[in-house]
C-alpha cells in the first residue's frame, strides 16, 4: 500500500507545484490546498500504513497505527485551513484593489525595487 | 594608570559634543573640543623620558581573550612620536577650525564628532600592538575620513571624493587584514611584538611574500602611493582643517607607520626593499610632476603631499637595507625618514592652513585668479613663504636638513650590493634629483603665484584682507617650528627621532643613543648633496621662470587614459554590470523565484539521496494492498485531474473538495479516525469558504502563459513530485533511530491517564504546540477580518504610487 500512496503523494505534489507556478491567483491558492493534502499523506506514510487498529488503548489490542504522525497531521490540517482562508481573503483584496489576478502584473514596478 | 583607555577618550568626549553644540549657544563648540587633544598631548609628552632611554610602556584591555584579540596600548619611540603628532597637530587644527568654521552656519556638532572619532581611531592605529584591533582602528580612520570629506554633503564633489577615498582605502584595508591573518597563521600570534620576536622562524614560509604584499597594499592605499594616490586630490573637498589634519599630517601617514612598524619582520625580504623604495620614489616623482599642473591651491598641496609621502616611503625602504648591511652609510635613511615625517607635518600643516585662509578671505583657491596678496596679507605670506621654502629644501628651514639627508641616502643606495641594487642603484639618485627639481618648482609656484605679481582683485569674489588673529595662531606656531627645528635638529633627533628609529630597527640598536647620526647643515664644499641642491635651485628656477611655455604640455594626456579615468570607468562598469547581472535572475516575478526554490529542492535532495546511498526501498516492510485503498486512490487521481483540467472556478473548487474528502477516506482506511473527522469538517468549511470567495474573484484564466513556460513549470513540478515520492519511500523503508511513538504508547495510560493516544499527545505531551496552533488561527482570523473590514487609507497609498 505504501508504494501506491507514495505515488499518489508524488502526483499531489506535482499538481500542486504546477498550479503554484501558474499566473492566476486562484490557481495558486488551490495549489497550496493540494500541497497540504500531499504533505499530510506524506507524514502518514513515513510512519507506516499497516496499523490494524486506531491508536486508542483498549483491551487486547497491541498493534495500532502510529499515533505520532496523526497528532502532527491533526495540527497541520487546522493550520493549513487557516493559511487557505488567509490567502483567499488576501487574493480577494488584491483583486479588489488592483483589478487583476495576473501575477505578472502584480509584481510591482521599478520604483518599488 | 591604564592609558589604553585614553585611546577612547576622544570618542567618549564626542558623545557630549552634539549636546554642547545645541545647548550652549554663546561659545564656539571647538573650545570644548580643544581640551581633549591638549590634555592628551601633555600626557603623552611624559612618556618621552621613557622612550629616550629605549624603554616602552604597556597597557592592556582584554576584548576577546579566547581568540587572542585585545586592545593593547604599546608606547615605544615610534608610537609616542605619532601620538604626539596626532594630538599636537590635532590641537592646532581644532584651534584653527574655531575661526575657520562659522558657528552659526556650519553643523559643528557633526564636524567635531567626526574629528574626535578620527582622533581615537588614529591613536588606536599607532598604539595597538594587536593586529586585529589595529585593523579595526585602521578602518575606523577610513570611515571618519569618509564622513569628514563628505561633510558638505550637498556638494557633488564632496560625495564623490568621500566615496572614492572610501573605496580605495577600504580595499587596501581588507587586503591588509588578509595579510594580518596570514601573519597570524605563520607566527601563531596576533601581537606585533611577538611576531617581530619570532619573525626569523617564519621568514621562509610560503605565505611570507603574500602577506608582505597584502600588508603593503594596505599601507600604499592609505598613504596615497602610486597608483592609489588618486583618492587624495579628490579628498580636498573636505573643509581645510580636515585636509591639514587627516590628509597631510596624520591619516595618510598611517601607511608610513605601518611600513615602519613591520620593517623588522619584512626587511629580510628583497621584495620589501624593492617595492617600498621603488614605489616610494615613483610616487615622489609622479606627485611632484603633476603638482605643477594643478591650478587649485589645495590640489597643488594634495599632489605635493602625495609626492612627500613617496619620499618618506622610499626612505623607509632604503632604511631597511641596514638589515642586510650594517654600515654607517645606510643608517641615515631611517633617521631621515622619521625626521622628514616630522618636518613635513609642520610645513605642510602650515601651508594647508594658509591655503584655507586665502580661500576664506578671497573666496577662491584658483591660482589663476590670485596674485599680489603679499601687501594685504603679510603674515600669511610670511608663513606661506617659510613653509614653501622648507618644502623646496632651502636653508634655513627644517626641510633643507631632511632633504639633504634624503639625497645622501639615495646616493648611498648605489653602494648596496645585494638584490641587483649594484646595477640599478644609480637610478635612485637620478630620479630623486629630478623629483626634487619639480618639488622646488611647485613650491615656488604655490607661494609666488599667490602672493606676488599683479593684483587681480576685481576677479575675486570677496574683498581680500588679512585673516583674524585667531586663525593665524596655528600656522604661525607651525612656521616657528619649521625655523626652530633647523637650528636644533639634534635635540629633536635625540628626543623623538632616535627612539623611533630604535623602535623600527630593534635588530640593530638596543638603545637610542646607538643611532649615530648627527644632523648638520654644512658638510663642506666636497659633499655631493650640496651641489645637487645648488643644481635643483638653478634648474628649478629656470624652469619656473619659463613655466608658462611648458605647462601647457600637461594637457596632452587625455582624461580617459588617466588613472582617474580608469577609476571612473571601473566604478561605472561595475555598477552597471552588477545591476544588469542581478536583473538577469531577479525578475521580480514570484514564479521565477519559486522555480529556483523548487529546482534547488529537487536537485539537491535527489543528489544527496543517491550520493549518500540513502535511497532504499524495503518491499517487505510494506503493508498489503487493500481493495478500498486502490479504489480510493483512483478517486483521488481523478479528482486531481479534474482540478487541473477544469475550465471553471466552480469545477476546480468542487474537485478540490473531492480531493479533500478522498484524503479523509484514506485516513479512515489507515485507522486514523480523529484525522478523518477533522478533515471532513475542515474540508466542508474550506469548500464553503471557497464558494463564498469565488464570486468575488475573476474567472479562471492562464493569462496567456506561453507553452514553453508551461512546459518548464511541468518539468519542475514533475521533478518535485518524483523527489517527494522517493523521499516518502526511503523514509518509510529505513529508520535510523527508533520512533518516539513507542514512548507515547507505553506511558499514555500511566503518565497521562488517557486512552486516545492522539488526543493525549495533542493536549498533554504537546500542549504548547496546540496552544500556539490556536494562536496562529486567531492571528489568521484577525488578518482575515482586517482585510475585509479595514480600508487602510487606500487613497494616500495610490497617490504615493503616482
Amino acid at each position: 500500500m505504501e508504494l501506491v500512496v507514495a505515488i499518489l503523494i508524488g502526483v499531489l505534489f506535482t499538481a500542486a507545484v504546477y498550479l503554484i507556478l501558474s499566473r492566476s491567483l486562484l490557481k495558486i491558492i488551490i495549489g497550496t490546498g493540494l500541497l497540504s493534502h500531499g504533505a499530510h499523506l506524506l507524514l502518514l506514510t513515513m510512519g507506516g500504513l499497516g496499523g490494524l487498529a486506531p491508536p486508542v488503548i483498549s483491551e487486547g489490542v497491541t498493534d495500532f497505527a502510529d499515533p505520532l504522525p496523526q497528532a502532527l497531521i491533526l495540527t497541520a490540517i487546522v493550520i493549513s485551513f487557516g493559511v487557505t482562508a488567509f490567502m483567499l481573503v488576501m487574493a480577494y483584496r488584491a483583486y479588489a484593489v488592483h483589478k487583476t489576478d495576473d501575477m505578472n502584473q502584480l509584481k510591482g514596478n521599478d520604483e518599488h525595487d | 594608570m591604564e592609558f589604553v583607555l585614553l585611546i577612547f577618550l576622544p570618542i567618549v568626549a564626542a558623545l557630549f559634543i552634539p549636546f554642547l553644540f545645541r545647548k550652549i549657544k554663546g561659545i564656539h563648540t571647538g573650545w570644548f573640543v580643544l581640551i581633549v587633544p591638549v590634555v592628551l598631548f601633555i600626557y603623552y609628552t611624559t612618556f618621552i623620558k621613557t622612550t629616550m632611554d629605549g624603554g616602552h610602556a604597556l597597557s592592556e584591555l582584554q576584548w576577546i581573550p579566547t581568540l587572542g584579540i585585545s586592545f593593547v596600548s604599546y608606547l615605544d619611540g615610534l608610537s609616542i612620536l605619532f601620538s604626539l603628532l596626532i594630538t599636537g597637530i590635532g590641537a592646532l587644527v581644532v584651534l584653527y577650525s574655531i575661526f575657520y568654521l562659522d558657528r552659526n552656519k556650519e553643523k559643528l556638532g557633526n564636524f567635531y564628532v567626526y574629528l574626535l572619532l578620527f582622533m581615537s581611531a588614529m591613536l588606536g592605529v599607532v598604539q595597538s600592538d594587536n593586529v586585529i584591533s589595529l585593523y579595526l582602528f585602521w578602518e575606523l580612520t577610513s570611515i571618519s575620513s569618509f564622513l569628514l570629506i563628505g561633510y558638505w554633503f550637498t556638494r557633488d564633489g564632496s560625495r564623490f571624493g568621500a566615496l572614492k577615498s572610501m573605496m580605495v582605502t577600504v580595499f587596501g584595508g581588507l587586503m591588509m587584514l588578509g595579510g594580518f591573518v596570514l601573519l597570524g597563521i605563520m607566527g601563531g600570534t596576533f601581537s606585533i611584538r611577538e611576531l617581530i620576536a619570532g619573525s626569523s622562524s617564519f621568514a621562509g614560509h610560503e605565505y611570507f611574500t603574500l602577506a608582505l604584499v597584502l600588508i603593503l597594499l594596505g599601507a600604499f592605499t592609505k598613504s596615497a602611493q602610486f597608483p592609489f594616490y588618486i583618492w587624495l586630490p579628490d579628498a580636498m573637498e573636505a573643509p581645510t582643517p580636515v585636509s591639514a589634519y587627516l590628509h597631510s599630517a596624520t591619516m595618510v601617514k598611517a601607511g608610513l607607520y605601518l611600513v615602519a612598524r613591520f620593517t623588522p619582520i619584512f626587511a629580510v625580504s628583497e621584495v620589501w626593499i624593492w617595492l617600498v623604495t621603488g614605489i616610494g620614489l615613483l610616487t615622489l616623482f609622479w606627485g611632484s610632476l603633476f603638482a605643477v599642473k594643478q591650478t587649485d591651491l589645495k590640489a597643488i598641496l594634495a599632489f605635493s603631499t602625495v609626492s612627500q609621502l613617496g619620499l618618506i616611503m622610499s626612505l623607509l625602504g632604503a632604511g631597511a637595507i641596514t638589515f642586510h648591511v650594517d654600515e654607517a652609510l645606510f643608517s641615515f635613511a631611517m633617521f631621515a625618514a622619521i625626521f622628514h615625517l616630522i618636518n613635513h607635518a609642520t610645513f605642510k600643516g602650515s601651508l594647508f592652513m594658509i591655503a584655507g585662509i586665502v580661500d576664506h578671505e578671497t573666496g577662491t583657491r584658483d591660482i589663476r585668479k590670485l596674485g599680489g596678496l603679499m601687501s594685504i596679507m603679510p603674515v600669511s605670506f610670511t608663513v606661506a613663504f617659510i613653509g614653501s621654502m622648507s618644502m623646496a629644501g632651502l636653508p634655513p628651514f627644517n626641510g633643507f636638513l631632511s632633504k639633504e639627508m634624503f639625497l645622501q641616502s639615495m646616493l648611498a643606495i648605489r653602494h648596496f650590493e645585494l638584490f641587483n641594487f649594484a646595477t640599478w642603484g644609480i637610478v635612485f639618485p637620478v630620479v630623486a634629483w629630478i623629483a626634487s627639481v619639480f618639488t622646488f618648482i611647485y613650491s615656488v609656484y604655490f607661494v609666488f603665484k599667490t602672493f606676488t605679481g599683479k593684483r587681480k582683485f576685481e576677479t575675486l569674489p570677496l574683498e581680500p584682507h588679512e585673516a583674524p588673529v585667531g586663525m593665524l595662531i596655528s600656522p604661525v606656531i607651525l612656521a616657528m617650528l619649521v625655523v626652530g627645528i633647523f637650528f636644533i635638529p639634534n635635540v629633536v633627533g635625540k628626543w623623538l627621532v632616535k627612539p623611533a628609529v630604535m623602535a623600527i630597527q630593534p635588530y640593530q640598536y638596543s638603545h637610542p643613543s646607538e643611532v649615530e647620526v648627527h644632523v648638520s647643515a654644512w658638510h663642506g664644499f666636497a659633499s655631493v648633496e650640496l651641489w645637487m641642491t645648488v643644481g635643483i635651485i638653478l634648474i628649478g628656477g629656470l624652469l619656473y621662470l619659463s613655466l608658462s611655455k611648458w605647462q601647457k604640455f600637461y594637457g596632452i594626456q587625455p582624461e580617459s587614459l588617466s588613472l582617474n579615468g580608469l577609476y571612473d570607468a571601473t566604478m561605472t562598469f561595475s555598477e552597471k554590470g552588477m545591476n544588469r547581472i542581478s536583473r538577469l535572475y531577479m525578475t521580480g516575478l514570484i514564479r521565477t523565484y519559486l522555480l529556483y526554490i523548487f529546482a534547488f529542492f529537487s536537485i539537491t535532495t535527489i543528489a544527496m539521496l543517491f550520493l549518500q546511498d540513502a535511497f532504499v526501498v524495503d518491499m517487505s516492510s510494506f503493508s498489503k494492498i487493500s481493495v478500498y485503498g486502490v479504489i480510493n486512490a483512483v478517486i483521488l487521481l481523478l479528482a486531481v485531474a479534474f482540478v487541473l483540467l477544469s475550465k471553471t472556478r466552480l469545477g476546480a473548487i468542487i474537485s478540490l473538495g473531492a480531493v479533500g474528502y478522498s484524503v479523509a477516506l484514506f485516513f479512515v482506511i489507515f485507522k486514523a479516525p480523529d484525522l478523518a473527522l477533522t478533515q471532513l469538517v475542515i474540508e466542508t468549511v474550506s469548500v464553503a469558504l471557497f464558494l463564498l470567495a469565488f464570486q468575488r474573484l475573476p474567472k479562471l484564466s492562464d493569462h496567456g502563459e506561453t507553452k514553453s513556460n508551461k512546459l518548464v513549470n511541468g518539468i519542475i513540478a514533475l521533478g518535485v513530485g518524483v523527489t517527494v515520492t522517493l523521499v516518502a519511500l526511503s523514509s518509510h523503508s529505513q529508520k535510523l533511530v527508533a520512533s518516539i511513538s513507542q514512548y507515547y504508547k507505553d506511558t499514555v495510560e500511566t503518565e497521562a491517564g488517557g486512552g486516545n493516544i492522539v488526543n493525549v499527545i495533542l493536549v498533554d505531551y504537546r500542549g504548547f504546540d496546540t496552544l500556539f496552533e490556536i494562536a496562529v488561527l486567531a492571528i489568521a482570523g484577525i488578518g482575515v477580518l482586517g482585510m475585509i473590514k479595514l480600508r487602510l487609507a487606500r487613497k494616500e497609498s495610490t497617490d504615493e504610487n503616482k
